[in-house]
């Protein structure tokens, strides 16, 4: 049945959501990627709260106007309007106000619940139509859905995805350095609502396969875990597009393959099992390499300060330092140096003296700004360099002990 | 209105709105001050996985191992948050962002995969909580007040959200200058002795337990609104800390009294039906005040300086 | 309250002349090392402050001036190294230290008035629950009127220039009335007038006995305002008497390169 899911093999509408879902995952992704970049993602958390009103509204008009309330397209179209009015108080909030961006945030998020589940209360009393289906914009559900909402929601995903591609270059200079752009002679005001008119459209797709609480995260997630393999702007936004079209797939297969599987908490949770990996694992920026390389740091100084005391005679107090000291087998269980112990001493003491030289000679000046006690001199001068240092410095001494 | 039926129908749900609003917007104002608004907002989402997994675990509805399980589940979020951010080097609001939607997704899933359909707990629930079913039905008018067998049959929310606001109320006091000085000026606090990590986690533990208690009568979405819309609005109001807190407190109590008449009765004006979410229009009332002072407020302008209107 | 320990801490060395000379120091460091991420801050630093003195920390930018301070205050945590103030550990003397930090580091937007910045001060004084006094609100004026900004007690912080702000933070250390003043770039970007009255009231702490410590970017002043200087670049560079360690030699080692031949002869001469 998994592997049914998987192949697309469960049925004409489980396949275009899959499809529409993946289609939505790796755009939202890419967007939400500038979203992060920008120190903005919980802006999304208010947008997508804030489409409820709308959806509500929509249906009111449609109900009322004689037709079927619960038009797909008809609700999309409320909620983009009314995530646009949530949006727009946010930024006349955070720009007119002394009240920073967080907080607006907050304050546009439970408002335009708040009022969209006045709504909804409304339109249970007035029991017009078949209003059932308006919870499932809450967390958003597949089980069921008709072709035509499965249509809306591929043809929406291709769409975001079309126009995310198209204006990928000018929102990754903005999201990456604002001024610079500016300088540049791009609208970066302009770009800001651009990215914040994806943001929406993302949402809107969204709303009926994930809903609106948990399509936050498919902006979030996969931004955030594209950010710990790679230092590289266009890297980031292809990592994040790939996370989260990849999750987004695996969730809607899997949601399709067992009853009682809910569509968006599975992609949501595919996607944090994606992040959790990237967290601890990832080369460069993952917990487990910072930790091995706080530890060697930690080693290495204290290696170095013993050492460098012991050529000056000084007492050494801090006793990790002397334990690692006697694990390297440089001084013994009472402190004396051992001969190995005495020359890395005096090769310490004298590579801190050339050191001093390099870093008061305006010649070495890109070498003396690679100084931080613990690089060895060799990795920055060559042997001639240091050769001439030693002349001005005078031979080698005998390590006091 | 009489006593006969503003006590038993009204007077109960209205309090306990009162006091959630009030211990939810007393935190809110630090949180508010140190950029941390939107932790309310985090804590509101990830209560639903904990009082479901309460449910699992202990197999039936009662209110202690649920709310035990769902302030479980806010310091387990909060120490995520922290963790990730921390050990990640992500920003915090992307770090809530990834924390509390996992949680909630969790909490989803647990919901439709066990067998809940029997007892009474669904997300719609979790979210927008039923004040106007707290009522008092024992009372007969405010004579009520003082028959300790009408009391005794007080709901039981009533005693909890109260207790909760005293609780709320006493740590504010108690801590109040600490929280002062390490709000505006951390790296001295530390100085000072002031222990900040462990200060603010006290605070982020007690807006979780109002929130755990305000979400139990009234639902998630007065508590997020309630953290952030009374100081917000206050902060509109003044340029002291001590007034900010009085006007907070003021706009929440507004926001909780107005937002349960105008559900109760704003319909019946209309000539509609029944009553509208009292939550949701709690918070729908806390967004017109904070609309209003954020355009007339005296203080509305960065810096302290008093705009011109 | 405080229990008086007479164990010295002694048992760690068997060094006893500096360890004599790090009990009277107001504030002894050894082998600090402070490291964001991989590459040492501060690396093995020795600074042994003298009592009763003004000391300026000088070096180019991020050379750890900043870090050492806070490293000192506990506010960072270092990779190694030991703090003492007064000859004992930090948590037993921090009534004894004041900290002006860089008036940058708080949101002056803060709901809160210039009195009450300044009874913050006095918070070890009034402890959790104390109720402030007249005699409180007194010693917070004064304090105030020392630094010339008495007649803005009732501002609101946010209302102030950028010079007000610093001397507002700079009366909240006088109002902790403690031996040892560690202050952060006071002089960046301020008026003249707020630098004279800043160092006016630094040297009338002097006078008083009281030790103070500056990390300071204007070379131009080093030796009209301080007694000693300290020089850094990751590691100490010089320590001493500005007559003895204000060099020539001693800046060309700190700066390097970026300072050019002829202002250090100027800056030397001076």
């Amino acid at each position: 049945m998994l592997l049914d899911a998987l192949l697309l093999q469960l049925g004409y509408n489980a396949t275009l959501v899959a499809v529409g879902a993946a289609l939505l995952g790796t755009s939202a992704g890419i967007t939400g990627t500038f979203l992060f970049l920008r120190k903005r993602a919980l802006v999304s958390d208010a947008v997508s709260h804030a489409t409820l009103p709308g959806v509500c509204i929509a249906f009111l008009l449609m109900a009322f106007a004689g037709g079927d309330g619960r038009n797909l397209a008809g609700l999309l179209a409320g909620s983009a309007v009314s995530a646009g009015i949530g949006l727009w108080c946010m930024n006349w909030l955070t720009r007119n106000t002394r009240l920073a961006e967080d907080a607006a945030i907050g304050a546009v998020l439970s408002v335009f619940f708040g009022f969209g589940i006045v709504l909804l209360t409304v339109i249970q009393t007035l029991g017009v139509g078949r209003q059932a289906g308006l919870e499932g914009f809450l967390l958003g559900s597949t089980a069921g859905m008709l072709y035509s909402d499965a249509v809306v929601i591929a043809a929406g995903g291709a769409m975001t995805l079309a126009l995310v591609l198209l204006t990928r270059r000018p929102m990754t200079l903005v999201a990456f350095d604002p001024e610079y752009a500016a300088a540049r002679g791009l609208p970066v005001d302009r770009i800001d609502m651009l990215m914040m008119g994806l943001v929406m459209a993302v949402t809107v797709v969204g709303l009926k396969i994930v809903g609106l609480i948990l399509i936050v995260a498919l902006l979030i997630i996969p931004a955030v875990t594209a950010r710990f393999w790679t230092e590289r702007s266009e890297y980031v936004v292809l990592l994040a597009g790939l996370f989260g079209g990849v999750a987004a797939y695996l969730g809607a297969a899997l949601s399709a393959s067992a009853p009682n599987l809910p569509t968006g908490p599975l992609i949501v949770l595919v996607s944090f099992t994606l992040f959790l990996l990237s967290l601890v694992l990832a080369p460069n920026r993952g917990v487990l390499a910072a930790v091995l390389r706080h530890l060697r740091l930690q080693r290495r100084v204290h290696l170095r300060q013993g050492l460098l005391a012991l050529a000056q005679g000084q007492a050494i107090y801090e006793s990790l330092t002397l334990r690692l000291l006697q694990r390297a087998g440089l001084v013994r269980a009472d402190g004396v140096p051992t001969a190995s112990g005495k020359a890395r001493a005096a090769k310490a003491l004298r590579d801190e003296r050339r050191w001093e030289v390099v870093r008061r000679d305006m010649a070495h000046e890109a070498a003396a700004a690679l100084y931080d006690g613990l690089r060895d001199i060799e990795t920055v001068l060559t042997q001639d360099q240091i050769q001439e240092i030693d002349r001005q410095i005078g031979g080698p001494r005998e390590v006091l002990s | 209105m009489s006593g006969e039926e503003f006590v038993p129908l009204s007077l109960t749900p209205m309090l306990i709105g009162i006091f959630a609003a009030v211990a939810c917007a007393l935190p809110g104002n630090f949180l508010l001050l140190r950029r941390q608004a939107l932790i309310g907002d985090a804590i509101s989402h990830v209560v639903l996985p904990g009082i479901v997994f309460a449910f699992l675990m202990t197999g039936v509805i009662a209110t202690w191992p649920m709310m035990l399980g769902a302030a479980g589940a806010a310091i387990v979020a909060v120490v995520m948050i922290e963790a990730i951010r921390r050990l990640g080097r992500i920003e915090p609001g992307a770090a809530m962002g990834v924390v509390f939607t996992t949680m909630f997704a969790g909490g989803v899933l647990l919901l439709e995969q066990s067998d809940t359909s029997a007892v009474h707990l669904d997300v719609e629930h979790a979210l927008y909580g039923n004040l106007e079913s707290l009522i008092w039905l024992d009372a007969t008018g405010w004579s009520s007040l003082l028959d300790p067998e009408a009391l005794r049959y007080l709901p039981t929310e009533l005693p909890r959200m109260a207790l909760t606001l005293l609780g709320v109320c006493l740590f504010t006091a108690l801590f109040w200058r600490a929280l002062k000085i390490s709000t505006f000026d951390e790296g001295f606090a530390r100085t000072m002795g002031i222990r900040t990590n462990l200060l603010g986690l006290g605070l982020v533990i007690t807006a979780a337990v109002a929130a755990v208690a305000a979400f139990d009568a009234v639902g998630s979405i007065i508590v997020i609104a309630m953290f952030i819309c009374p100081p917000a609005a206050a902060r509109m109001m003044t340029n002291r800390l001590e007034a900010q807190i009085a006007w907070s407190v003021l706009f929440a109590v507004l926001s909780a009294v107005l937002g349960y008449v105008l559900a109760g009765f704003g319909p019946l004006w209309l000539g509609g039906g029944d009553a509208v979410s009292a939550a949701g229009m709690i918070a729908t009332v806390s967004g017109v005040i904070l609309a209003i002072t954020a355009r007339f407020g005296p203080c509305r302008g960065r810096s302290g300086v008093p705009a011109t209107v | 309250m405080e229990i008086v320990k007479t164990q010295a801490q002694g048992d760690l060395s068997t060094d006893k002349a500096p360890e004599a000379k790090l009990a009277q120091s107001p504030l002894a460091i050894r082998g600090l090392t402070v490291s964001y991420g991989e590459k040492p801050a501060v690396f093995s630093v020795d600074m042994t402050v003298e009592p009763g003195q003004m000391t300026a920390i000088i070096g180019p930018n991020g050379a750890g001036k900043s870090t050492l301070l806070k490293a000192a205050l506990g506010i960072v945590a270092p990779v190694s190294g030991r703090v003492t103030i007064f000859g004992r550990s930090l948590a037993e003397q921090r009534a004894r230290i004041a900290y002006v930090p860089q008036r940058a580091s708080v949101d002056w937007d803060f709901p809160t008035r210039v009195i009450d910045v300044v009874l913050m001060g006095l918070y070890r004084e009034l402890g959790l629950l104390g109720w402030i006094k007249g005699a409180h609100r007194a010693k917070a004026l004064d304090c105030l009127e020392r630094v010339g900004m008495g007649d803005f007690a009732t501002r609101q912080i946010g209302q102030l220039s950028g010079g007000q702000q610093q001397r507002v933070f700079l009366a909240r250390a006088l109002a902790q009335g403690a031996d040892l003043y560690l202050l952060d770039e006071p002089f960046a970007g301020v008026d003249a007038a707020t630098e004279k009255a800043i160092i006016s009231v630094l040297k009338s702490l002097r006078e008083a006995g009281k030790t103070v410590v500056v990390v300071h970017h204007d070379l131009a002043t080093v030796a009209e305002y301080f007694d000693n200087v300290f020089l850094i670049n990751t590691r100490r560079v010089a320590e001493g008497p500005v007559s003895e360690a204000f060099t020539e030699e001693t800046l060309q080692a700190a700066y390097g390169g970026r300072l050019a031949t002829s202002q250090i002869d100027k800056l030397a001469k001076a």
